[in-house]
């Protein structure tokens, strides 16, 4: 549905995006995840027919983007970031407008489903201007779905809501899955993999992985975790000497002196009830014996971070 | 085309809900009404001619008003990134923005159409130089309109694209003067280039082709760079 091959964007001498390449299926929902000023926007305007690129080449549904850009934009709803709307329009007007322009047809009724879609039906005929934040956020997902496009682009659809809202955003995205083709970008890590199939890491302009959110945690944490805590323990070294030496334990570090402990091991021995035993039989009082993957949020600054000492013999980008 | 009609009806909607339009409108028809009482009172002519030519200075001032908001607006708010990523070409929205400011002229003219009334009336004008002076009010308020419809693409603030405005209006207006200080070709054309030369033989009744031609011309260029401002600005 969305193809992209050798995408790049200068700035002037500064590429913001460099040599992007990457597939979305039909149905899929792909999370675009990196820092501030990683590209995100850029990649998400080029792909939406707002700019075009300095090199390659984005298809969606078959149109090029900048070649086609008319055929293009038809199957695509595009949601920029900070979601700017007309603050003078009431919703249902504003709707309407960007319905007629995208040739909507039954456009009334077509109107009453999306609000319905998104809820705000209840503020319909209220001016943009009196909404909340959470509520215009709706008003532009509403605007994105209107002319019902194969692709929908989504530039941080949950910045700046609360908690609630963000989980109705979240339920509304999924909601889109397998009917549209959903391309989503974030800065935030829990926001992307809640709900993409897939997702794509980019710095600094470059994909750095892509993967779906559960092989990204595997590939990158080096197995299983477990957190534990001891007191009247003997000293560290002897701790982890001890529990390194359990069948299926890779890797056993002090996260701190106070008896905190970081353990990885491989998932099929699973050897937690093995480490229990062990530290009841030392007569070690076991305050905690927690499990925790390593999260989407370290693998995103690991990637980031690795990426970045890379980098460092290389010019500093601007 | 439908495009743009579709822009100018949003626009024009805008107008009319901030308080814009109705101050212009008011403003504009005391204005005109005050002008029309004194002059008539004191040349006793049954003419509108220098009505007309209030009406066009006191336009240099207000167009650009009308037209500040219309691109500028958009490129603040982000709102452009959705007009222009939507399936319509960047001159339906040039030539849309201003075919509703042009409207809205239209829609003030309309309302003078009350001071030829009231002198058919009272008296017999001769009614050649007033609808040709309606002509030329009509194409030389879009000219106006177009250069404000112009500097408001180059800026994201509408106070700038205001002055901005104001400067070239009246700049086009007064360069014919620098006519006088030289000769040749050069003052010719500077003479062209005034739009100062091309109302008043509409008012004397007098339409000339060389004039229409010149203020389409006015109306057309300025467009045409109104869009390409908006198109380099997806290269950015």
């Amino acid at each position: 549905m969305i193809e992209v091959e050798g995408l790049t964007k200068y700035y002037g001498d500064f590429a913001a995006v460099q040599d992007l390449s990457f597939n979305v299926g039909k149905g899929e929902i792909l999370g675009f995840l990196g820092p501030n000023g990683a590209g995100k926007t850029t990649t998400m305007r080029i792909l939406s027919g707002y700019m075009p690129p300095s090199e390659g080449a984005a298809k969606v549904a078959g149109y090029d983007v900048f070649k086609q850009s008319m055929q293009a934009r038809r199957h695509i709803g595009y949601m920029p970031e900070n979601v700017p709307l007309y603050k003078e329009m009431t919703v249902a007007s504003y709707l309407d407008y960007m319905g007629s322009l995208r040739r909507v047809e039954n456009r009334r009724q077509r109107i009453g489903e999306v609000m319905d879609k998104v809820n705000i039906v209840d503020r319909a005929d209220d001016r943009i201007a009196t909404l909340s934040k959470g509520y215009r956020q709706r008003v532009g997902l509403a605007q994105a779905l209107l002319h019902n496009p194969d692709v929908i682009i989504l530039d941080e659809p949950t910045i700046g809501l609360d908690p609630r809202q963000i989980i109705d955003v979240r339920q509304l995205i999924r909601s889109l899955q397998g009917e549209h083709t959903v391309i989503l970008s974030s800065h935030i890590l829990p926001e992307v993999s809640e709900v993409s199939t897939r997702i794509i890491i980019i710095n600094h302009g470059r994909i750095v992985a892509v993967d779906t959110p559960q092989g990204l945690t595997v590939l990158l944490s080096g197995g299983e975790r477990v957190i534990l805590e001891l007191r009247n323990a003997p000293p560290v070294d002897k701790v982890i000497v001890a529990l390194k030496n359990l069948p299926g334990v890779n890797k056993v570090e002090a996260m701190d002196k106070a008896g905190k402990f970081d353990l990885r091991y491989e998932a099929e021995k699973d050897p937690r009830p093995l480490i229990a035993r062990t530290i009841v039989q030392n007569d070690w009082d076991l305050l905690e014996l927690h499990y925790a993957s390593m999260s989407l949020e370290e693998i995103f600054l690991h990637l980031v971070v690795d990426e970045e000492s890379k980098e460092e013999n290389q010019e500093e980008a601007a | 085309m439908r495009n743009m009609w579709i822009i100018a009806r949003r626009e024009l909607g805008s107008y009319f809900t901030s308080p814009i339009a109705y101050i212009v409108v008011a403003a504009l028809i005391a204005l005109t009404s005050n002008f029309f009482s004194l002059i008539l009172f004191f040349s006793r002519e049954a003419t509108l001619s220098y009505l007309f030519s209030n009406l066009i200075t006191i336009m240099l001032f207000v167009a650009p008003i009308l037209t500040m908001r219309l691109l500028a607006e958009e490129q603040r708010s982000g709102t452009i990134e959705l007009l222009l990523t939507s399936p319509i070409n960047d001159w339906e929205v040039v030539w849309g923005k201003w075919l509703a400011s042009f409207i809205l002229w239209l829609f003030i003219l309309l309302l003078t159409l009350i001071y030829p009334f009231i002198l058919k009336v009272y008296g017999s004008p001769d009614w050649g130089p007033i609808w040709s002076g309606y002509l030329g009010l009509m194409l030389m308020g879009g000219a106006l309109l177009a250069l404000g419809v112009f500097t408001s693409s180059l800026t994201q603030n509408q106070i700038v694209a205001a002055v901005l405005g104001v400067v070239i209006t009246l700049g086009l207006w007064i360069v014919g003067g620098g006519s006088q200080l030289l000769s040749g070709p050069l003052a010719s054309f500077l003479n062209y280039l005034a739009l100062s030369n091309h109302i008043s033989d509409f008012s004397q009744g007098v339409i000339d082709i060389k004039h229409i031609i010149y203020l389409l011309s006015v109306i057309f260029g300025s467009l045409y760079i109104a869009t390409r401002v908006v198109e380099m600005r997806r290269w950015r």
